[in-house]
């Protein structure tokens, strides 16, 4: 076959959370390594680019390969090795993509669909990283730029167009979403925690990320009321200063082991005047509660307890699942879009090879014929070479029309056909030549690393 | 070509308001976008419009219910861009927007024949009153929108009922500010409506207050809101009691506007 385009393929070898325990990820994730994990997988023959991913939850190898089977072969080999795994376990632990299938794996982990918790956002920024590190190591190339680039954009667009990652799936965080859906903006706000157990300081650092701007902490040993404030950056009450810090804070957030109520329905009764009218959200995460929920028939004060929240977060995790469903449709018509990129990709050697067939005839008749005419003017001279130059693009142009607009299924075929027709030769050393230019930006790195040791 | 303007303008509100409501259940960014180009459209081609019916009556188009509805619609539409330029307040044009386009149907509905102007309106204080106090039920209208849309939400919280409807509505204190600040703004406008009617009473009629049912009833509207607004600076009144007033408030000023001249005629009628 006169076309060379194994390059383009794409390999996905890893381990995520469901595939393997934590032992066999931390060495997959060759940690002790003194080099970037990345450059061993680099300067394998078979692999072309490389981007190399490693979180808690998932250690992957994504290429640009090739030839698959090689490749593979190549990399598994070399793994286990260094990460001394056996080839039977790590057989067993890992998954392979290729083609479509890896396409669709990475867009899936760069939105968040293969998480642990599907919609958390922090895996996104963990592939940016990783992205990044290859890129400076001059390991990905035009494949993997295009395809992590694309990946971004789409967990991006799955972000936006999606509400996936718009609910909260834990206690701590719906408490957080409903004061915002209560006081909107929470700048300016100040929260109290009443005992001072760790979902509590949880909920309470939640509060502070999101701009609380005043807390205080009150527990039954005062020590540890300080302790906390101390951590979180707010002061420390006793007990019986609680009724009267209500008068004045806008959020409570209440975990005391008391057997009975520590808010009566009474003492807010008495305190909404002074306060104002001002709005009151308690968060009762204590079993037994410790706020009477009959506080929540009083006009402006809102109490949400334990079950409640659980509730929520329930019903969160369901739409999540929900909207994951809405996700991979967007997957399924991004991964359309970049393979009709990736074929497009044969296409522009093809047609630049024809075109400079088509040009060195054009140029070298040209010459011949002009040998003979001697006596022409320059305007003579001009006429000759517009006609052959308007003959080449004529006869090339339904050719080229063709192979750019043709359907994916006969493509391939159609590039075979015109590259066999026309005997373009050209086109693999064509592509030899961008893996050189690909290979010289390793040599600059290489020589930043000298300086570096310099 | 003002009636095939007015039509116009309302099918640019129709669009707008299925526009926002699309946006209301599909929350599509895209679609509210496109739902504000039509009100902005909208609002433009009923300026045209007013504005032509003002140069073939001859005077300020604020005259009969056709002119009257007309102009609240547009005042209403007006503040309403305004209000959302500075504040983006979610899921408001959803219920703003099927308002604007209510009152520009019963704009629509009115005999539209242009009437000769009785002598006693004939005064620059007619533009000036009646602009201002149509202004000020603009804005008033939209507190009643924000307000209800605080009952709601409230009661979404209250209830632990946190589905679509609790996602769609922006939060409980954002709501009340917003509704506070148009009654803020609306109040002083419809002081100073009433102020400038008695003016013009004055120099029409000779007194400056005469019991006409127009006229009380603009007042209890008035002792209400001011009511509201002095519980709202001085007790802290807020949330849901000030919800509630709004929307008495807002019906009262509904009766001043349009149920006097229709069960308690007097000397204030509006043409027809």
């Amino acid at each position: 076959m006169p076309l060379d385009m194994p390059s383009k393929e794409i390999l996905v070898i890893g381990v995520n959370h469901k595939t393997a325990p934590v032992e066999v990820r931390e060495r997959l994730a060759l940690n002790q390594m003194e080099n970037p994990p990345i450059k061993l997988f680099w300067e394998l023959p078979s692999v072309r680019e490389v981007v190399f991913l490693s979180t808690c939850n998932r250690v992957e190898v994504i290429a640009g390969v090739k030839d698959y089977s090689s490749a593979r072969d190549e990399i598994i080999d070399i793994w286990t090795k260094v990460a001394q795994v056996p080839t039977e376990n790590f057989l067993k632990s890992t998954y392979t993509y290729k083609g479509e299938e890896a396409i669709r794996h990475v867009f899936r982990v760069a939105s968040s669909l293969d998480s642990m918790v599907v919609g958390e956002p922090q895996i996104l920024g963990q592939l940016k990283s990783a992205y990044r590190t290859a890129h400076e190591l001059g390991c990905s190339g035009q494949i993997l730029n295009k395809l992590m680039h694309k990946a971004f954009s789409v967990a991006k667009k799955i972000r936006t167009e999606t509400r996936i990652a718009s609910q909260a799936v834990s206690i701590s965080y719906a408490a957080v979403e409903l004061a915002k859906k209560i006081f909107g903006d929470l700048s300016g706000k100040s929260a109290m925690l009443i005992g001072a157990g760790e979902m509590a300081e949880l909920a309470a650092q939640h509060l502070i990320t999101n701009g609380i701007s005043e807390l205080k902490v009150a527990n039954r040993t005062l020590e540890r009321a300080i302790e906390l404030s101390k951590t979180l950056g707010g002061e420390a009450i006793s007990l019986a200063e609680v009724e009267d810090a209500l008068i004045d804070v806008d959020i409570v957030i209440s975990s005391t082991g008391a057997p009975g109520f520590v808010v009566k329905k009474e003492q807010i009764q008495k305190i909404m005047r002074p306060r104002r009218h001002r709005l009151l959200f308690f968060i009762d995460i204590a079993v037994p509660r410790d706020v009477d929920p009959e506080i929540n028939d009083i006009e402006n004060c809102y109490v949400f307890d334990i079950d409640e929240l659980k509730e929520v977060v329930e019903e969160n995790k369901a739409e999540r699942q929900k909207e994951a469903v809405k996700a991979e449709r967007i997957i399924d018509s991004e991964i359309i879009k970049f393979k009709s990129w990736l074929s497009s990709l044969d296409i522009v050697p093809v047609i630049r090879g024809l075109q400079e067939k088509a040009e060195s005839i054009r140029k070298k008749e040209l010459t011949k014929t002009l040998k003979n005419l001697k006596n022409l003017d320059e305007k003579e001279l001009k006429a000759i070479e517009k006609l052959t130059q308007s003959l080449v693009s004529k006869i090339l142009h339904d050719p080229i029309i063709f192979l750019k607009k043709g359907n994916s299924e006969n493509k391939e075929e159609a590039l075979v056909m015109i590259s066999k027709i026309f005997s373009l030769n050209g086109i693999n050393e064509m592509q030899e030549t961008s893996k050189k230019q690909s290979h010289s930006c390793e040599d600059t790195e290489k020589k930043a690393s000298t300086n570096e040791q310099l | 070509m003002t009636e095939f303007l007015l039509h116009l303008t309302l099918i640019a509100y129709i669009l707008a308001t299925a526009g926002f409501l699309v946006n209301l259940i599909t929350l599509r960014k895209d679609v509210e976008r496109f739902a504000t180009y039509f009100l902005l459209a909208g609002l433009f081609i009923h300026t045209l419009s007013i504005l032509l019916r003002w140069i073939s009556t001859g005077h300020p188009p604020i005259v009969s219910f056709h002119e009257v509805f007309s102009f609240l619609a547009w005042a209403l539409c007006l503040a309403f861009l305004l209000f959302q330029m500075g504040h983006k307040l979610k899921a408001l044009g959803a219920f703003i927007s099927p308002i604007i386009t209510l009152v520009t149907v019963l704009s629509v509905i009115q005999p539209k024949k242009i009437l000769p102007l009785p002598p006693v309106l004939q005064s620059y204080w007619l533009p000036i009153h009646a602009s201002i106090s149509l202004i000020s039920y603009a804005l008033l209208t939209m507190s009643f929108c924000i307000s209800i849309m605080y009952l709601i939400q409230e009661r979404q919280i209250k209830k632990k009922r946190l589905g679509a409807i609790f996602k769609r509505l922006p939060s409980l204190q954002t709501l009340d500010t917003m509704a506070e600040k148009c009654l803020k703004i609306g109040f002083p406008f419809l002081t100073l409506g009433i102020i400038t009617g008695s003016i013009w009473a004055e120099k029409a009629w000779g007194a400056y207050w005469s019991w006409d049912p127009k006229e009380t009833w603009s007042l209890i509207t008035w002792l209400l809101y001011a009511a509201l607004l002095h519980q709202r600076l001085t007790v802290g009144w807020r949330g849901k009691r000030s919800a509630y007033m709004t929307i008495i408030g807002f019906l009262a000023l509904l009766f001043t506007f349009i149920g006097v001249t229709y069960f308690l005629p007097g000397a204030h009628s509006y043409a027809s």
